[in-house]
């Protein structure tokens, strides 16, 4: 898109440059405003860097941990021990995922007293027997000998096998890894998705592909004599012991009843309290300066501090959570239409007076109409970022899926759940969104892009 | 008034007139019914969520009432002068070795006998956080918004991705995202400052390129003319037009990051929001005051700084709240 350069006289550039004097010739304050500030900003950012005094933060983080837990948001890990026991092989199962009686096809039994435990392919295993743990990868057998006092790393160990504290640690990359101690050999074999997001071990309906389960479902045979097998199923799958899938779903509940309750109390009663704060439709001075001050200080007392407050009285769950909304929100949606109220054109008023309407129908016909679009825009708007909002204060105690999230995140071992519970919230956020623009749409008329 | 009008020539009425207006009545009591439908649904939808809220509810709401009045009363600090000593560190004449009590232990020395009160830093803190956050959210979500906006990219999927992006980073959780770090990189304040950050450039994002989109086109045609490529477009073209704009939805942001970065350090973020959570939880109350009041004072202060310089910057547009 370049062009030749303009060609311009002398003359000519002169007189532009006279003619437009304050382009060419803007006083020094003015020039240097823009690189002062981009030096005052570099300043303070040097100044946060020693405040927050992140290199020592940076230092101190344990980086290994966030591979492991942005791996189980999407994999999980099954963890059998090989225990050295008497001069034989005990296989366990620490955190069963796999079932009562896992026999999963990674590992053979390839002797009385040995095993043979595979990462993906057969190039890439441990065989362990009592007197040898063999570690293969990518075809090439290591030996790892175990002495009374730890495992012992092979003279020409690759890069992926490391000694620490007497563990010898085999790193097969994302498919997991195996642990060789003096008493035992700790595999943590990692498989991609969520275990048992269905059923649970303890299910009749553990292990079951789609169509034995729809055989299951439509089956007169009754696993359970209570009841037929798809209410079984259903209830199976809703009190799944490790994804809960029930209490999650009533906990997004509670966070969206916050979020929609808090919201319309607090328009409910912001809107007519407006109207006493506004100075044009209320004449008296002390009473609008009281409403905009009780405003204001609604506002300004954090949501956090409600949220707080109200966990203390009335102990967690939602109440809390729709009372700190409520308080905060009135302060806000009050603030804004006494601010639309304060700006509403007065001819319409006049008009509806004139003919003699009395002071409740000059309202309701010379005032709602022009700021009720964009109180119901703003309603609609905090309903969107209050079911956002409602996230962070039910962590504060307040109920809700944010408290069970905080929980899950506690554990530290939980992330698929979080996992889990963030796609929940997401589809909730976009389902709001959307639906407070379809009503603001059809109320107002108009669409945000 | 009715009486003068029809002493006038008024027109005889017709039964077209009689028919536009059953019509006019018709079409009111359909409008109504619709009003009163809407309003009794919404109304049946809060009953139902009401009951559900207290139900599930750890204390109900109505036993509950009674015994919030009596926190209230009991909630008090020993004398009014208490919670300015908690405010500024001062030594207590209560004292008994409890945590309650132990007002100076939070003192941060800057120099010999200079210190700044506990609850003061843990402000500085929590203001800081949301500060540098706005700040690493608006250089980011200024740099986004251009591939966002319609006039200015004209590439279909370009302005897909960035606005799906922009989305995503806006309805992230910012706890998961603060919890996270926290279990990487222990409680403190940097965990906060990502997670704001990350909410802040979704949110202003889409603030900026609907600004970019609503921006005149003349300045960027005129430069198209004159043969400028893409970046001068943007840099001559548009960004003096929007930078008002931009640095009033930055303050506004920096005001709700204030809070955010409270609420946030009250699950792990560390400042004032911690230093809250743990002093009401442990039902003390002269600092719990302390903080409400510094808080309070705070926001107002951030509130009436940022709404000077908006209204100077953008006049009367400068109320309107964003997100």
């Amino acid at each position: 898109m370049s062009t030749a350069p303009i060609a311009l006289s002398a003359h000519a550039a002169a007189a532009l440059r006279q003619r437009h004097a304050h382009v060419f010739h803007r006083p020094l304050g003015k020039r240097l405003l823009a690189p002062l500030m981009l030096l005052g900003t570099l300043a303070y950012l040097v100044f946060c860097f020693f405040f927050f005094n992140v290199p020592a933060v940076l230092d101190n983080a344990q980086w290994d941990r966030a591979g492991t837990y942005v791996a189980d948001w999407y994999s999980w890990e099954a963890t059998p021990r090989f225990r050295f026991k008497d001069g034989s092989v005990e296989l366990e199962w620490t955190r069963s995922l796999l079932g009562p009686n896992p026999d999963p096809d990674w590992i053979v039994k390839t002797g009385p007293d040995s095993y043979t435990t595979s990462f993906g392919s057969p190039d890439n295993s441990v065989e362990i027997s009592p007197t040898a743990v063999v570690a293969v990868i990518d075809g090439v057998r290591y030996p790892v000998p175990v002495t009374a006092d730890g495992a012992v790393l092979p003279a020409n160990a690759p890069a992926s096998m490391s000694l620490k504290g007497g563990r010898v640690t085999v790193d097969y990359g994302f498919a997991g890894l195996a642990e060789v101690r003096n008493t035992q050999v700790y595999v943590r074999h990692r498989f991609f998705g969520w275990a048992n997001f269905f059923f649970d071990p303890s299910s009749d309906f553990f292990g079951m592909d789609a169509g034995q389960l729809w055989q299951a479902a439509l089956s007169p045979d009754r696993l359970d004599p209570a009841r037929p097998n798809w209410q079984a199923m259903a209830l199976d799958f809703l009190y799944n012991s490790e994804w809960q899938h029930l209490d999650v779903l009533d906990k997004l509940l509670q966070t969206i009843v916050m979020a929609f309750v808090g919201t319309l109390f607090a328009a409910v009663v912001a809107f007519p309290l407006a109207f006493l704060a506004a100075r044009n439709i209320t004449p008296n001075p002390l009473g609008n300066w009281l409403m905009k001050r009780v405003f204001d200080f609604l506002r300004s007392v954090d949501m956090l501090i409600w949220a707080l407050f109200f966990v203390r009285g009335f102990g967690p769950g939602p109440i809390p959570g729709i009372a700190a909304i409520f308080f905060t929100d009135t302060g806000t949606l009050g603030k804004t239409s006494t601010e639309a109220l304060e700006n509403v054109d007065d001819r319409q008023r006049e008009g509806v007076r004139s003919v003699g309407a009395s002071p409740m129908a000059v309202h309701r016909y010379g005032v709602v109409p022009q700021v009720a679009p964009v109180f119901i825009s703003q309603v609609l708007y905090f309903w969107e970022s209050n079911t956002r909002s409602a996230t962070i204060i039910g962590a504060v105690g307040a109920g809700g899926i944010g408290l069970k999230l905080i929980e899950a995140m506690r554990t530290n071992q939980d992330w698929e759940n979080v996992a889990y519970m963030v796609i929940l919230i997401l589809i909730v956020v976009f389902l709001f969104d959307n639906l407070s623009n379809a009503i603001r749409s059809r109320l107002i008329g108009t669409t945000r892009h | 008034m009715s009486t003068t009008l029809s002493a006038g020539g008024q027109p005889p009425i017709t039964s077209q007139i009689t028919q536009l207006h059953d019509h006019y009545r018709a079409l009111l009591r359909t409008r109504r019914a619709y009003t009163l439908l809407a309003v009794g649904g919404v109304l049946a939808f809060l009953a139902v969520a009401l009951w559900y809220a207290d139900k599930s509810n750890a204390g109900q709401f109505f036993d509950r009432l009674p015994y919030f009045f009596d926190f209230f009363i009991h909630f008090q600090p020993d004398e009014p002068m208490e919670i300015v000593r908690a405010l500024f560190d001062l030594p207590s004449p209560f004292a008994d070795g409890s945590f309650k009590y132990d007002y100076e232990v939070g003192r941060v020395y800057l120099f010999g006998d200079v210190y700044l009160p506990e609850y003061f830093y843990q402000m500085l803190v929590t203001i800081n956080i949301a500060v540098i956050s706005t700040l690493i959210g608006v250089t980011l979500a200024f740099c986004l918004s251009f591939f966002a906006a319609s006039n200015v990219t004209g590439a279909r999927t370009v302005r897909f991705v960035v606005r799906r992006f922009l989305e995503l980073m806006r309805a992230f959780p910012e706890i998961v995202i603060a919890g996270m770090l926290v279990a990487i990189l222990s409680i403190g304040p940097i965990a906060a400052i990502v997670a704001v950050s990350v909410h802040t450039v979704g949110s202003l994002g889409k603030l900026f390129y609907e600004v970019i989109e609503n921006a005149d086109t003349r300045a960027d045609e005129g430069l198209r003319a004159v043969g400028g490529n893409w970046f001068e477009r943007v840099r001559f073209g548009y960004v003096p037009q929007v930078l008002p704009n931009f640095v009033s939805y930055a303050l506004l942001r920096t005001e709700i990051n204030v809070r955010a970065s409270t609420i946030i350090g009250a699950v792990g973020g560390g400042g004032i929001g911690e230093v809250f959570r743990l002093s009401i939880g442990r039902d003390h109350a002269a600092k719990t005051y302390a903080i409400i009041l510094l808080l309070f004072l705070t926001i107002i202060g951030i509130d009436w700084i940022s709404g000077t310089l908006r209204k100077r910057l953008v006049g009367q547009a400068a109320f309107t709240i964003g997100g």
